[in-house]
């Protein structure tokens, strides 16, 4: 295992030996030490690689992710997994808003909450929140699936296009074009094996899902003159 | 963008690192706003003293006017403390007010940062690590801080334009974000009779608050009030003589960090803010939330 301490390591040097992909040949395991809250930590890599930070980190870590298992052993900032491509991120602690926003692929993990607008524009990534997720998460997520364990805030799944929201605490209050939908057994399917993935420890058939209505995006010849 | 840190101690040990902590908080959080950074301080409160603190961009002429001004006007010891571009003076409290009328009368170009039994509010155009040192923040005692690293959105880059603002005794405010109603607000409160000095929307932030206490409103209540009547973007973190407050809008866009441990409650815009604090590693962490009043008292 390679370690860098960023106590005395720049960040740069970090970044640059996890994106390069020569040095991954013999070298699978990294470990980060003294994250001390930076930001960009292990952004943009493209390898299957494994990645342990040992700390918080600040905003953008992980981000643009494509292969790579990242483990933040702390909380994460603002940004976390931002357009993930594929690969896993875990984090221990909460992660701030917009986590995972506009992701494409992969699973992303939070264990404890996960701030306002989670999710957010998410385009086929996986998502798993074992606490609860602040207000307009989701908000006009396109495909993918996101599953939380607690509660959601204010207007889950705002101006929704398609993407699967799967809620085991309380949803009350829905964003526009946001309905709860039956849980057919592909569903269940789905998330029961999310929630492996994501060791959590809870029954799917725990969990409501909500989708979108499909009022708002798709053209409607009643509309016509409104545009 | 903007950088806040706040450190509010309930260990009495830890008071003689008050300055010190505050301003490695600030100073981690400069790359936030490099225009002009402020701090306002909370020592130990006098029963019957208060301080003023002025500043002046003029401070050899203004000051040396201030000394013997008061020297001829005040019958007692003179308690002047000068720093750079700052000048705290120390008086009973019965001749604060005649004191606050002679700065007024006599020296124009001087503004009153703060008065109050505990506070000293410094604040100045450039970065904080500059005005740390150019005031000594990091050598200050006190039972909390509140520190603010300014990127202008709204107004001017000026002294009056940094954070913190104070509209009332021992009593002030930073602010992250922008307020969108501050103009109806202004008219509101000078109609109130509440003095308002800068254009600037967070000043008016600091003064809604104000008028709310003064109407007998606790700092608690004051805030939850503000939710209802401030529109805009806003992360506050507020002092008064003896509490500590924080408040996020509903959208709560600009971020926010919070730490407690037996000894502390700190407050950065970032965790980067707080990694240096003591036995930071066994606090509890976690992004206030939106629409929430936070707030401790000694």
């Amino acid at each position: 295992m390679k370690n860098f301490d960023l106590k005395e390591d720049s960040l740069s040097s970090l970044n640059e030996a996890l994106q390069a992909p020569h040095d991954h040949e013999n070298q699978i395991d990294w470990q980060v030490t003294n994250p001390r809250g930076s930001h960009a930590i292990a952004v943009g890599l493209d390898a299957p690689i494994n990645v342990s930070i040992k700390g918080s980190v600040g905003y953008y870590c992980g981000g643009m992710n494509k292969h790579a298992n990242i483990h933040i052993f702390g909380s994460a900032g603002p940004g976390l997994g931002e357009n993930m491509m594929s690969g896993k991120i875990i984090v221990e602690g909460d992660a701030s808003q917009y986590a995972g926003a506009t992701g494409n692929g992969g699973l992303l993990v939070v264990k404890g909450n996960a701030a306002s607008r989670c999710g957010i524009s998410m385009k086929g990534i996986d998502i798993v929140v074992h606490g609860n997720i602040g207000h307009m998460s989701a908000f006009m997520a396109q495909s993918g699936n996101l599953v939380v364990l607690g509660n959601a805030g204010e207007a889950l799944g705002d101006s929704l296009y398609e993407a699967n929201l799967f809620v085991r605490g309380s949803a009350n209050d829905l964003g526009a074009d946001c309905i709860e939908k039956e849980m057919k057994q592909k569903h269940l399917e789905t998330l029961d094996s999310l929630l492996r993935e994501a060791e959590a420890d809870a029954k799917p058939e725990d969990f409501r899902r909500y989708g979108s209505a499909r009022e708002l995006y798709r053209f409607k010849i009643d509309n016509a003159s409104d545009y | 963008m903007c950088g806040i840190v706040g450190l509010f101690l309930k260990d009495h040990s830890l008071q003689n690192q008050l300055g010190q902590l505050l301003s490695q908080m600030l100073i981690t959080m400069s790359d936030r706003g490099p225009d002009s950074a402020g701090v306002a301080i909370y020592g130990e409160p006098a029963n019957t003293e208060s301080k003023i603190t002025i500043q002046s961009d003029k401070q050899n002429n203004d000051f040396e006017t201030l000394e013997s001004i008061l020297r001829e006007k005040l019958d007692e010891r003179l308690d002047i403390c000068f720093k750079d571009t700052h000048a705290v003076i120390r008086a009973n409290n019965t001749k604060i007010k005649f004191i606050l009328e002679l700065i007024e009368n006599y020296l124009p170009r001087a503004r009153v940062m703060s008065v109050g039994s505990s506070i000293e509010i410094y604040k100045e155009t450039g970065m904080p690590s500059s005005v740390i040192d150019r005031f000594s923040i990091h050598k200050m005692k006190g039972s909390h801080g509140i520190g603010h690293t300014r990127m202008a959105t709204e107004s001017e880059v000026t002294t009056l334009g940094a954070h913190p603002f104070s509209t009332a005794p021992d009593e002030c405010l930073v602010h992250n974000g922008s307020l969108s109603n501050h103009n109806n607000l202004r008219r509101n409160l000078v109609r109130d009779g509440i003095k308002i000095e800068t254009e600037n929307d967070s000043e008016i932030a600091a003064a809604y608050l104000t008028n709310q206490m003064s109407d007998g409103a606790t700092l608690g209540e004051a805030l939850e009030k503000g939710l209802e009547d401030l529109d805009g973007f806003f992360t506050f973190v507020v002092g008064t003589k003896r509490g500590f407050g924080v408040l996020r809008d509903p959208i709560a866009c600009k971020p926010a960090v919070m730490a407690e441990t037996d000894q502390y409650v700190a407050f950065g815009s970032e965790y980067r803010a707080l990694v240096d604090l003591p036995n930071i590693t066994q606090a509890k962490i976690w992004e206030p939330e939106p629409s929430t009043v936070y707030f401790w008292t000694q």
